[in-house]
């Protein structure tokens, strides 16, 4: 009786083996979704929200990457400047925003959302008033930003300067908080693939922000994504464009490098 | 701000039935919201007709009602008979239009 027991074990054993074997050989893969074993929303997705995104006429996202290109071109403030001014209309060199981003600003002397950069531009070159984080110009803007580099590799630097605010954004990541006493990572690197209430979990990858999320009914920046994270755990949300969301922006597109931009994304 | 995108193939054979599909920016406000802060109900907005001419009629038109979601996408299959414009019309409930024109091109 015992040795039979034994026997089923063992047979378990080599089958948990082979599995996590099997298991790496899958993760090493490199695709449009996937890059080693960072995987992106779009695979935990369900396909009626993938073939939403997969369709560019289909995915509402791209309403904002028209007015985007519209915002793009249009001349506003006192200099009488659009972005097209001094970028140029096609906006070649900024092909690559989203996948470098944020950056370290040493005049500010510390890190740099595209959102925060958008502003400094819009006051200092444009002689224009700021967008509101969350307004429609700003996230039609980012969007169409990010659009262009849609299939480029994730890949921010961390070297240098940025490494002080890498490290305060792994920090946060790890760091339990509100009253449910729960970490980013107890969520997005425990249990990706897991059920929460009735969503799936991901493994929280940032490279399809501004993502037009089903619920929101628009697209949303990752800056609310991490707050409405931060309430749902009961702890207080930080502001818009705050240090410490920056910080963790920096760690999350370092966390998912290598994966494709996909701006702009669908999720539920 | 009501935006439109329409699509349609570049060429058609005659008799061939094609996809048109279309997407609109558009809230869908159902009016069954209330503002978080006053408690007062947000006053229904929603587009309720849609309509697609070509070759002289209509082809195809749907009404919709709330539980639309906002950015409403539609696709549908329109046979095609001859070369010439493809109309579109959302109308809003406060009579609101708005229009698209595509070109059909019918080889054959």
């Amino acid at each position: 009786m015992r040795k039979s027991y034994q026997g089923i074990w063992t047979l378990a054993a080599l089958a948990v083996a082979f599995s996590a074997f099997a298991g790496t050989a899958f993760a090493g893969e490199v695709t449009k979704y996937q890059a080693g074993e960072r995987r992106s929303g779009y695979t935990y997705a369900k396909k009626e929200t993938q073939m939403i995104q997969d369709d560019d006429l289909a995915n509402p996202g791209y309403l904002w990457v028209d007015e985007g290109e519209a915002l793009w071109n249009k001349v506003d403030g006192k200099a009488g400047n659009s972005c097209a001014s001094c970028h140029g209309g096609k906006v070649v060199r900024l092909n690559d925003v989203a996948t470098r981003y944020p950056v370290y600003n040493a005049k500010l002397g510390k890190m740099q959302s595209l959102e925060q950069r958008i502003n400094q531009e819009r006051q200092e070159k444009m002689g224009a008033k700021p967008y509101k984080w969350e307004s429609k110009q700003m996230l039609s803007l980012t969007t169409y930003i990010r659009n262009l580099s849609k299939g480029k590799p994730m890949n921010v630097s961390i070297d240098g300067s940025a490494i002080p605010f890498f490290e305060k954004g792994k920090k946060f990541y790890f760091q339990r908080r509100g009253q449910l006493d729960m970490a980013c990572a107890h969520c997005h690197v425990d249990n990706p693939g897991g059920i929460i209430r009735a969503n799936t979990l991901t493994q929280g990858q940032s490279n399809g922000f501004p993502v037009y999320r089903l619920k929101w009914q628009k697209p949303g920046s990752i800056h609310r994504r991490f707050r409405g994270c931060n309430k749902q755990v009961r702890a207080k949300p930080y502001g818009y464009g705050s240090d410490e969301y920056v910080n963790l922006e920096l760690y999350l597109a370092w966390r998912g490098r290598g994966l494709q931009v996909e701006t702009p994304a669908i999720r539920n | 701000m009501a935006k439109a995108r329409v699509k349609v193939p570049k060429s058609v054979k005659k008799g061939q039935a094609f996809l048109v599909k279309t997407l609109i920016s558009h809230k869908m406000e159902t009016g069954l919201r209330k503002n978080k802060k006053t408690g007062k109900k947000i006053p229904r907005k929603i587009i309720n007709k849609f309509v697609c001419t070509y070759d002289g009629k209509e082809v195809f038109s749907s009404d919709w009602h709330p539980a639309v979601s906002a950015n409403p996408y539609l696709a549908f299959y329109v046979k095609a008979t001859k070369s010439g414009p493809m109309n579109f019309k959302w109308t809003d409930d406060d009579g609101k239009v708005t229009k698209k024109s595509v070109k059909i091109s019918v080889s054959g």
